[in-house]
């Protein structure tokens, strides 16, 4: 181990560094490519969906009436839209305060063989200045929708 | 009156900035010895101005002066004092006056009491620290006046968001900004020492202190904000790698490596340029985390400033700065001569691997909180999270920990397997039953799993340090040290056990139904509405009992607040020496039902122990350093008297 030659010292540790942090580079976009979770809106769902299990995002508006609480008290199910296409949703979990029909959401989750997405978490417009920022670029109908319930 | 000579001390001290950049440049030529000599007094001035904007400031918050914009906007006649005055440093052009103002107080100190370095490389670094300043004056008078009046006074404020009305929240940006700048600091002094090429080991000691000192609010801070998340957003998390948490983690790992690396230099003049290059790179980090937050360009869950213009503001300092310090960094890091040698295995070897594996995490978190950038750049929508971070960050830190162990018990400079084999191994057995007894007993997932055994390990290996020492001899940085990695041991413990370990209940209860969630039964006992001064709330009455123990009372509530009207959940929690009971309430649901969701969570609180635990190693290696240095300068001082006795 110790037997580095000294002159060239500087250079093995520049390379050692190098080495690693290419490597912490390639793998993290190797990984990146593979993990990040991708946003979705129901005609994307439609269009092409995404594997069972893979973790995705869902955004769109909770449509009116979709509403349901099951037995247990905190299962939900709720469908999202986006004028185009709908998909079902079911959570479990204490929802967002500002989680209402007719509102925008994003879910979090994985859609399931049944063509059901099971939410772990959902995003809703929670404070004045805070907004899923995939829902800032739903169309202007859409998004007349949110600001006009959330005001 | 107030707002206006705020602001005269602001354009005053913006002034004396540029001053102090030319004298500091002018001082590298030579005959530029006048100019130069206006160079301490112009840093000091310049602090004094800042403090006194910043105390107007505070002011116009306390006397709620609607007639100044920003309190308008932030505050309200019926606010507690101690959130008006957080609403001081609450938004973003109060936050941006407080980071203008800790600098030039930090410059204003240095130009004070440094008198160890060669006086061209003070000027030098103090000419860089007012280069830098001058970026976020104009930052602060051109785009973000935060003494502009309103034309029409409004009758009442427009309030403080209620997620803010928080005194542990109040206090955590400055705890950040704090460390933040104290980065920048460091930063001066590389592109000083790279100006001048005088990179020593006494330069290092003239740094560390700043590094440690932003080092132990950059950890105080994060270890506070991870709590905060923790308690006030309801989900039972520690830690989601938001954008805003990573964008102080960034720096934080940076300074991490910088005050190892610094360490070296400081004790073996060793790691020359890398030691410059983290001081150039871990203010870049905090100026990337500053453009994160204050941009808006990331929204998160955290997210409460929105304006894209002041993101291009930043990002055109972000690109002067970051990119000037790299191009000289480039054009004179070969001019610096290579330090002393040393063996693979030795203190230096280990703190190499250390400063690697940090940087190769920190480059891991930058690219996963950038991603989802560069993709939208392309349409792409995505979210990086947890599956990608955890994995991915733990190849480099599980390695890591297992160096961290062994490295304190290292020689420097060279070392032999065969001296370090005994304790070496002990840490081994250690580390191999607690894998073995976990996974046997309880059988948890891989990450975990690693995560106790290292934690084990690391906690050993830190104390033994001090075998065959003489406790009460042993100087306060070793102290610092031991107490430090022992607080990462503790922390990793904490996270590791509570995702092993925790365990969720989500109901819906009737009042008087007993629900149990691991070793606690909890009884809802009523639900009812209470009121605060500025918010009503449904309060559900929980009475928890561990094992069959004594009942404790769990209070979680639902509020709401009026100004502006907005909807909380205040979690309960009840602490045991081993984990916390987290409860939130829900809301109603059919049949006189209440949503509760509950969360038993072993040895969560020793993650936030542990930090505080490296925030006070920190600490205590800060004291010893600068006790020494101050009765070394008292010796010197000694000496030069008695000389000139002799002389006469």
């Amino acid at each position: 181990m110790s037997a580095l030659k000294p002159k060239h010292q500087r250079l093995v540790l520049v390379v050692v560094a190098m080495v690693a942090l290419i490597a912490a580079a390639l793998l993290a976009t190797w990984a990146l490519r593979n993990q990040a979770s991708y946003f979705y809106v129901p005609s994307d769902i439609a269009a092409d969906p995404p594997p069972p299990g893979q973790a995705i995002r869902l955004g769109g508006m909770v449509e009116e009436g979709s509403f349901r609480t099951r037995a247990d008290g905190v299962t939900i199910d709720f469908v999202v839209g986006d004028g185009e296409a709908r998909v079902p949703v079911t959570f479990s979990g204490i929802v967002p305060d500002l989680f209402v029909e007719g509102s925008g959401v994003v879910a979090e989750g994985s859609m399931r063989g049944d063509g059901t997405f099971v939410a772990t978490n959902l995003l809703a417009k929670h404070d004045e200045t805070y907004m899923p920022r995939e829902l800032e670029d739903m169309d202007a109908a859409a998004r007349r929708e949110v600001v006009a319930e959330t005001e | 009156m107030i707002a206006e000579f705020g602001l005269a001390a602001l354009w005053l001290a913006a002034a004396l900035a540029g001053l102090q950049l030319l004298g500091g440049f002018a001082g590298l030529r030579p005959g530029g010895e006048r100019l130069a000599a206006l160079v301490r007094p112009a840093a000091v001035l310049q602090a004094l101005l800042c403090a006194l904007a910043f105390v107007a400031l505070l002011w116009l918050f306390a006397r709620t002066d609607l007639s100044v914009a920003l309190v308008a906007k932030n505050s309200h006649s019926m606010k507690p004092l101690i959130f008006k005055l957080s609403g001081a440093w609450g938004n973003h052009e109060g936050s941006m006056l407080l980071w203008v103002s800790v600098m030039a107080l930090a410059g204003g100190l240095i130009a004070l009491i440094e008198r160890r370095l060669p006086e061209r490389t003070m000027l030098a670094t103090l000419g860089a620290q007012a280069f830098v300043g001058l970026g976020f004056y104009a930052f602060l008078l051109v785009s973000s006046n935060p003494f502009e009046r309103l034309p029409q006074p409004p009758a009442e404020g427009l309030g403080l968001n209620p997620l803010l009305q928080d005194i542990g929240l109040a206090m955590h940006p400055p705890t950040l900004y704090f460390g933040y700048v104290g980065l920048s600091v460091a930063f001066s002094f590389a592109v000083g020492a790279l100006l001048t090429r005088q990179v020593t080991p006494e330069f290092a000691k003239v740094m560390r202190p700043w590094i440690l000192g932003a080092w132990i609010f950059l950890t105080l801070g994060i270890t506070a904000g991870s709590y905060w998340a923790y308690y006030e957003l309801g989900w039972g998390g520690w830690w989601f790698w938001d954008p805003v948490e990573n964008a102080s983690l960034m720096p934080w790992l940076a300074a991490t490596a910088l005050l190892h690396s610094a360490s070296v230099l400081a004790a073996r003049d060793a790691l020359r340029t890398w030691t410059i290059l983290l001081g150039v790179v871990a203010f870049s980090m905090s100026m990337v985390g500053t453009f994160l937050v204050r941009s808006g360009i990331l929204t998160s869950v955290h997210a409460f400033a929105v304006d894209p213009e002041r993101g291009a503001f930043i990002l055109a300092l972000l690109a002067i700065y970051i990119g000037g310090a790299l191009v000289l960094f480039t054009l004179r890091a070969g001019t610096i001569a290579e330090g002393e040698r040393f063996a693979m295995l030795s203190r230096e070897g280990a703190l190499v691997v250390n400063n690697v594996a940090l940087s190769a995490i920190l480059g891991i978190v930058l690219l996963g909180t950038l991603y989802p950038l560069l993709t939208e750049a392309f349409d792409v929508r995505v979210s990086v999270g947890p599956p990608y971070f955890n994995p991915v960050g733990a190849i480099f830190f599980l390695p890591m920990l297992v160096v961290l162990a062994i490295g304190p018990l290292l020689r420097w400079r060279r070392d032999s397997f065969e001296r370090v084999q005994k304790p070496v191994v002990a840490i081994a057995v250690v580390a191999l039953a607690v894998l073995a007894g976990v996974h046997f007993i309880a059988g948890v997932a891989l990450l975990p799993l690693l995560g106790m055994a290292l934690a084990a390990a690391v906690a050993v290996g830190s104390v033994m340090p001090l075998a065959g020492r003489s406790l009460r001899r042993l100087p306060l940085a070793v102290w610092g040290m031991v107490i430090a990695h022992f607080g990462v041991a503790v922390a990793l413990f904490g996270m590791a056990a509570d995702t092993a370990f925790q365990q969720e209940r989500l109901v819906a209860a009737r009042v008087g139904e007993t629900i149990t969630d691991g070793p606690w039964t909890i009884t809802l006992a009523a639900v009812e509405p209470v009121a605060g001064p500025n918010w009503t709330a449904l309060e559900a009455r929980l009475e928890a009992s561990y094992k069959g123990g004594e009942v404790q009372l769990a209070r979680p509530q639902a509020r709401s607040f009026w100004t502006p009207p907005q909807e909380t959940s205040e979690v309960a929690l009840l602490t045991r020496w081993n984990g916390q009971l987290y409860a939130a309430l829900g809301g109603e649901a059919e049949g006189e039902r209440w949503q509760l969701r509950l969360w038993w969570k072993p040895f969560v609180t020793w993650i936030w122990y542990g930090g505080i635990l490296i925030g006070l190693g920190g600490l205590l290696a800060l004291i010893g350093r600068v006790a020494s240095d101050l009765r070394r300068r008292s010796a010197r001082a000694q000496i030069a008297v008695r000389r000139g006795e002799v002389a006469a």
